[in-house]
């Protein structure tokens, strides 16, 4: 149906876009490749020298590395672990009969929209503050002593805090999907005699393995790169207790200056969110067909 | 309907789910309540609920300390400025995968979703120098710009599910009735497209607004939109939690009402048609 004109018009109409992403992906990422293999530090300017994979030694062996990606996958997976072991008995709630379920709705979504710091700050300052926050209030009103969450659990109270941004996110899609499951099949299932629990798991689990793969799979893409609720609460400590790749990647080159070392971390972080990113974009790509 | 749902059900699920959304909302309604306290009530032991002195003191403070408004209007020039411009750009590159597909359209749009998979902090250092050498750092130009770019698949792709579900039969028929493109663009197409627009605007208005890499590490304070602006009150001397809380309050109200507003496309803008 498509005549030459028209398709000189759609790919006219295309390019602006293709162009502009194509850029806007090679270029930082060319010039990433090519800091990472020089010694260049801004406090030093000048003695930038070519240095091979020097930078990609000094970063992978430095002990700091290893504690951020082994809190990144802590991170990562703690959040995974409560926003979906939440989310499923939220949205099979949500999904009975509720007075108001629109309003309920409303509440559970909320947190999403607060932007990070606020979450961060608010939960810090007025929940988690060992004298007066609400929690210690909480805690000395039943008998038990107050944590103090940001000396003694720093990485668990970043946890609690993504995890709350991100639940609502699991919670909606999987409350989507659980509409979508189709009333006369679970009705035909229980005519046939199936118990409750069993048409749990023959009907509603197979159901919701999709929706559960696409949450893992894009929380992981943001999880990975968290960095605004670390910047405004423990600046990565103490130590090194909350500093996560993205973070580090950060403090390497905003605050100690190492371009060359921040750029081979950088990298880094590219190639663990590809990993993520490949199994993603197939499972979309299968979509596509439909 | 055949399944009997007794009123015990309705009563026990309602109960557990308004307990369960008040828990989660907690956290935002506590932090209003606090915006109306004195600093002295706000830390408080025992807390107080309802039955404090309420003032909107902070909210006047919060203005007068730090000029909340100029931090208002960035957040709304940035947010806003990056939305319209990726939707100019986006419009035409997704009605054009739309109703013209080639070959290749697949692979274009799988192409432009995994720009988005990129980590920001892999190309943090070049922007930044690049920002730096150029002058772009803590300007609004800078953040639209680089905002823009960053949301600019999710649009595409959004309008692109949106498009996509428009009947082609409608526009050949346009076509054969002689409308030229043009016409059929306004006429047909636009009518047509309004709500996959609207919601796509919104979603990424909310992303725009709520983003805070970029604008934590690209601005500091003349182009600081609200994220940056809410961030300074983590430095110790910032420690006044009832004007924290009113500046917060004023910061995610409005993207709160706009993202009530549009949940139902939320998730699957964010899925990227994954799950509708």
């Amino acid at each position: 149906m498509a005549t030459k004109q028209t398709q000189v018009l759609a790919r006219t109409l295309l390019s602006p876009a293709v162009l502009l992403l194509f850029i806007w992906m090679i270029v930082p990422l060319a010039l990433t490749i090519y800091f990472s293999l020089l010694h260049y530090s801004l406090l030093d300017p000048g003695s930038e020298s070519f240095v091979g994979l020097e930078n990609f030694r000094y970063f992978l062996t430095d002990p700091a590395f290893l504690a951020s990606l082994q809190n990144t996958l802590v991170l990562v997976g703690s959040v995974l672990l409560l926003t979906i072991g939440l989310g499923i008995p939220i949205a099979l709630l949500l999904d009975q009969p509720v007075v108001g379920r629109n309003f309920v709705r409303l509440m559970v979504i909320a947190p999403f929209f607060v932007m990070p710091t606020v979450s961060a700050l608010v939960w810090k300052n007025l929940l988690m503050h060992p004298v007066s926050g609400l929690f210690a209030w909480i805690a000395t009103s039943l008998g038990l002593t107050p944590v103090d969450w940001f000396t003694d659990a720093p990485l668990l109270a970043i946890i609690f805090i993504v995890a709350w941004q991100w639940l609502p996110f699991a919670t909606l899609i999987l409350l989507t999907a659980l509409q979508s499951l189709d009333e006369e099949q679970k009705e035909a299932a229980e005519m046939d005699g199936a118990s409750a629990l069993s048409r749990f798991i023959y009907l509603t689990v197979p159901h919701l393995a999709r929706p559960i793969t696409v949450v893992i799979l894009i929380e992981t893409i943001f999880l990975l790169t968290v960095f605004a609720e670390i910047f405004v609460t423990t600046g990565g400590g103490p130590g090194l207790q909350t500093t996560n790749i993205a973070f580090l990647v950060y403090s390497q080159a905003l605050i100690q200056f190492d371009v060359g070392s921040a750029s081979a971390g950088g990298l880094v972080a590219v190639v663990i969110a590809n990993i993520v990113a490949f199994f993603l974009v197939r499972i979309v790509g299968r979509n596509l067909e439909a | 309907m055949a399944r009997k749902v007794t009123t015990a059900n309705v009563v026990v699920s309602t109960a557990g789910a308004w307990l369960v959304g008040f828990l989660i909302f907690f956290p935002i309604l506590w932090m209003v309540l606090t915006s109306f306290k004195t600093e002295l009530e706000a830390f408080a032991t025992p807390p107080s609920f309802l039955f404090f002195h309420w003032t909107t003191e902070n909210y006047a403070t919060v203005q007068e300390r730090s000029d909340y408004l100029h931090h208002a209007l960035n957040s709304i020039i940035i947010a806003g400025g990056s939305t319209l411009i990726a939707l100019l750009i986006a419009v035409p590159a997704a009605w054009s995968m739309a109703f013209s597909p080639t070959k290749r359209t697949k692979d274009v749009l799988l192409w432009m979703l995994s720009t988005k998979m990129m980590p920001p902090v892999g190309v943090l250092v070049p922007i930044y120098l690049i920002y730096k050498n150029v002058g772009l750092l803590d300007t609004r130009a800078g953040l639209i710009f680089i905002l823009c770019l960053g949301n600019l698949p999710i649009v595409i792709w959004m309008l692109f599910t949106y498009f996509k579900e428009i009947p082609k039969d409608i526009l050949e028929a346009a076509r054969m009735d002689g409308a030229t493109i043009g016409r059929e663009l306004i006429y047909v197409l636009t009518p047509m497209a309004i709500p996959g627009l609207a919601s796509t605007l919104l979603l990424n208005l909310i992303l725009a607004w709520n983003e805070a890499f970029w604008t934590l590490n690209l601005s500091t304070l003349e182009a600081a939109p609200l994220t940056t602006f809410i961030a300074s009150y983590s430095s110790p001397e910032g420690l006044f939690w009832a004007r924290l809380s009113a500046a917060s309050t004023l910061a995610i109200a409005p993207i709160l009402i706009i993202g009530w507003f549009s949940q139902k496309q939320l998730v699957r803008g964010l899925t990227f048609g994954a799950v509708k």
